[in-house]
């Protein structure tokens, strides 16, 4: 009695593993959006880390071993992955997480995004044609991108449907309450003056009302050239500066220069989940830049 | 001026409204993409390019001695909704001051069968051992391992169909079947001869900074008549013709590749160990013949070799390389049958009946925009069965355009 008990149970442990929803997100921010959306119903895998570029990134073989397994493909999308998920999606042979499939969701195509070029004309770096890709940072589009990801489980997996638009309403719930608990401090950013070293933070000042006045990066995606920072330095001392902003894992180098140079405080922000210790996850990542921002 | 204002704000519509437009789909910018790359050399060495005991055949060569062009290479890609994918490369060299173009790739590949199935038409490079498939831009050293040279004349490929299915395990592991013309060497030049290949490979990480992929391959391909090789005497007699015969050729062999990359930033350093070995056996007739006479001999040949190489990228620009090349032969005649031209003359003429080894070390050097530029130094240090041989090359290539990303 006592085994066929077990055997039961093994087999209903099985099955419930087997009707997860095997989730591939590109980017730390997307694999924890999937964790709140989808909660106990699906497995989550990060393609990258914190750590890691994700501009740049090898189709390594574990990678397309991922991807063959999963129900749905959840990136930034707006070619942000244009290095490495398209040759992913081609050696893997799963028909469900095609583009145009339910399985395959862009998260930047789901918002209004900005700086979208006029052209598509040849360029050197990291310049995206549909817009800036680096959308998570502002918490009214993650809302949105939320809502189409709740939509998009329940498609491809109906059984559980009201239970991720449940975690949705939660989620939504829970972040609106944390905006209006800050909204004090977020009133303290608006007009501020910053610079950056990478153009991955233009949904972060879209929402706090802060003006972004320069770039470290010269050409984005390569390092500035000892002329590009002279030139920068030559505009920066003409014009005010409250601060410069990078990512914990983007070289400090020039940017420790500059702030130096300028005398104004150089921020490290996490820039993503898991990008420091106190930003485990989506809420905490806000709560945690916001913190930093008002030091 | 106001039709110019008109005109730039109907230039920046569509960009608008694509902006506004939530659930829009588009995998690639650039469809088709295309790419050129250009390939300048400089050359320097004493010997002539030969592997005694291996008939040379397919794109094995040395460059031309100074400054040659190399590989020049279009690309056209693109993916036909969502449905195929497809791409073609086209190459052009210049051989004794003419100009020469090939079709390398041209293939057509399914997106949508589902259940881990692709299914590939057209030519296409195989996909057996680690190195076969790479475009000549994205190899590490000027030229293929010894190996590749002397056993596939650079690379095998197939006019044919290829299809291969990835497992739904946890680790990567896909097994693929091609099947071609096997008019290509290692195979013959009937356009009727079969060539098959088959492989296996198996791939994880160890963690988000280092992977690894193993590799097994097999090929196999008759045909009635291979030209090619040897190293016919040029001046006064008449020129030596040197072909295999009714033969079949068997080629099996392991492939071995870790990378590393600190923080799995690959961009900024990596380091790429890697290591092939491959053996052919092959069983037909050999014939040399000289204007009416001949040497025509049963042939039993037993040809292997294997490389190992390390490539260290340092810095985001900078990457250096270290390559041990090592190949044998070792060829059977038996049922001789003379006629004008004995044994001792076809094996001085086409020297196959050689089983010393042939070494290599190479060392390289590049400094790279990535994806835009690259200008690279080697050195190699080359002992032909015994007679040695200093090379020096220094080579410029231009990237120009958007192409695929490279397989791992």
């Amino acid at each position: 009695m006592k085994s066929l008990f077990t055997f039961l149970l093994l087999l209903a442990l099985s099955t419930q593993v087997h009707s997860k929803v095997n989730i591939f997100a590109c980017e730390p921010e997307w694999a924890s959006l999937a964790k709140e959306i989808a909660g106990d119903h699906a497995q989550v895998y990060s393609a990258t880390t914190a750590a890691q570029d994700p501009h740049h990134v090898e189709a390594r073989p574990s990678l397309i071993a991922k991807v063959r397994r999963a129900d749905l493909i959840f990136c930034s999308g707006a070619e942000l992955e244009q290095g490495w998920l398209p040759l992913l999606l081609r050696s893997a042979g799963n028909k469900k997480v095609m583009p145009g499939q339910p399985g395959y969701l862009e998260a930047a195509i789901q918002v209004q995004r900005l700086d979208i070029p006029d052209t598509s004309l040849l360029t050197v770096g990291d310049v995206h044609s549909q817009g800036n890709p680096h959308v998570h940072l502002d918490p009214d589009r993650l809302l949105k991108v939320a809502g189409v990801l709740a939509q998009r489980l329940s498609r491809i997996d109906p059984e559980h449907a009201t239970g991720f638009q449940e975690n949705q309403r939660q989620f939504s719930r829970k972040l609106n309450r944390q905006m209006t608990e800050m909204q004090p401090i977020l009133q303290t950013f608006k007009g501020k003056q910053v610079v950056v070293y990478h153009d991955n933070w233009l949904y972060l000042w879209d929402w706090l009302g802060i003006n972004q006045v320069a770039t470290i990066e010269a050409t984005p995606g390569l390092p500035p050239s000892a002329s590009d920072l002279k030139k920068l330095i030559q505009r920066l001392q003409k014009q005010p500066v409250d601060m410069i902003v990078i990512s914990t894992y983007q070289n400090d180098r020039a940017a420790k220069w500059l702030a130096e140079k300028l005398n104004k405080p150089l921020i490290k922000l996490p820039y993503t989940v898991g990008g420091d210790a106190h930003s485990t996850d989506l809420a905490s990542l806000y709560q945690q830049t916001v913190k930093l921002l008002s030091l | 001026m106001k039709n110019l204002l008109v005109a730039s704000a109907v230039l920046c519509l569509p960009a608008q409204l694509l902006a506004s437009t939530p659930g829009t789909i588009n995998a690639n910018t650039f469809n088709p993409a295309v790419s050129v790359i250009l390939d300048g050399r400089w050359s320097d060495y004493k010997d002539e390019f030969e592997l005694p005991g291996f008939q040379v055949g397919g794109e094995a060569e040395l460059p031309a001695q100074d400054w040659s062009w190399g590989h020049n290479e279009l690309n056209v890609s693109a993916t036909l909704f969502n449905q195929f994918y497809t791409s073609a490369s086209y190459v052009f060299t210049k051989h004794d001051g003419e100009t020469e173009k090939d079709l390398e790739e041209a293939y057509l590949e399914t997106l949508t069968l589902g259940n881990g199935l692709t299914l590939r038409l057209g030519e296409f490079f195989s996909h057996l051992g680690y190195h076969n498939a790479l475009h000549e831009h994205a190899w590490e050293f000027i030229e293929a391992p010894l190996l590749y040279s002397s056993l596939f004349g650079n690379h095998i490929d197939h006019e044919g169909v290829q299809i291969r299915w990835l497992a739904p395990t946890d680790s990567y592991l896909e097994f693929g079947f091609e099947a071609g013309q096997g008019s290509g060497f290692p195979g013959g030049s009937d356009q009727n001869d079969q060539s098959y290949s088959s492989y296996i490979k198996w791939g994880d990480d160890w963690s988000v900074e280092s992977s690894w992929q193993l590799g097994l391959s097999w090929y196999d391909t008759s045909f009635s008549e291979r030209e090619g090789g040897g190293h016919a005497h040029g001046g006064g007699g008449p020129a030596a013709v040197f072909t295999t015969q009714n033969t079949d050729s068997t080629v099996w062999g392991i492939d071995a590749v870790y990378k590393w990359a600190p923080m799995g930033n690959s961009k900024s350093q990596q380091l790429i160990l890697q290591a092939e070995y491959f053996e052919r056996d092959e069983d037909g007739r050999v014939n040399l013949s000289e204007d009416t006479n001949f040497f025509n001999a049963a042939y039993q040949g037993k040809q292997k070799g294997y490389y190992l190489q390390g490539i260290y990228k340092f810095k985001p620009r900078w990457k250096t390389g270290l390559r041990y090349d090592w190949i044998r032969a070792n060829n059977r005649f038996s049922d001789l049958i003379e006629s004008g031209v004995d044994f001792d003359e076809f094996s001085e003429d086409t020297e196959f009946d050689n089983d010393n080894p042939i070494k290599r070390w190479s060392s390289m050097i590049s400094y790279s925009q990535p994806e835009v530029w690259r200008v690279r130094l080697q050195y190699n240090h080359l002992d032909v069965a015994g007679n040695e041989d200093d090379q020096l090359f220094l080579q410029f290539t231009l990237m120009l355009g958007a192409h695929g990303a490279h397989r791992y």
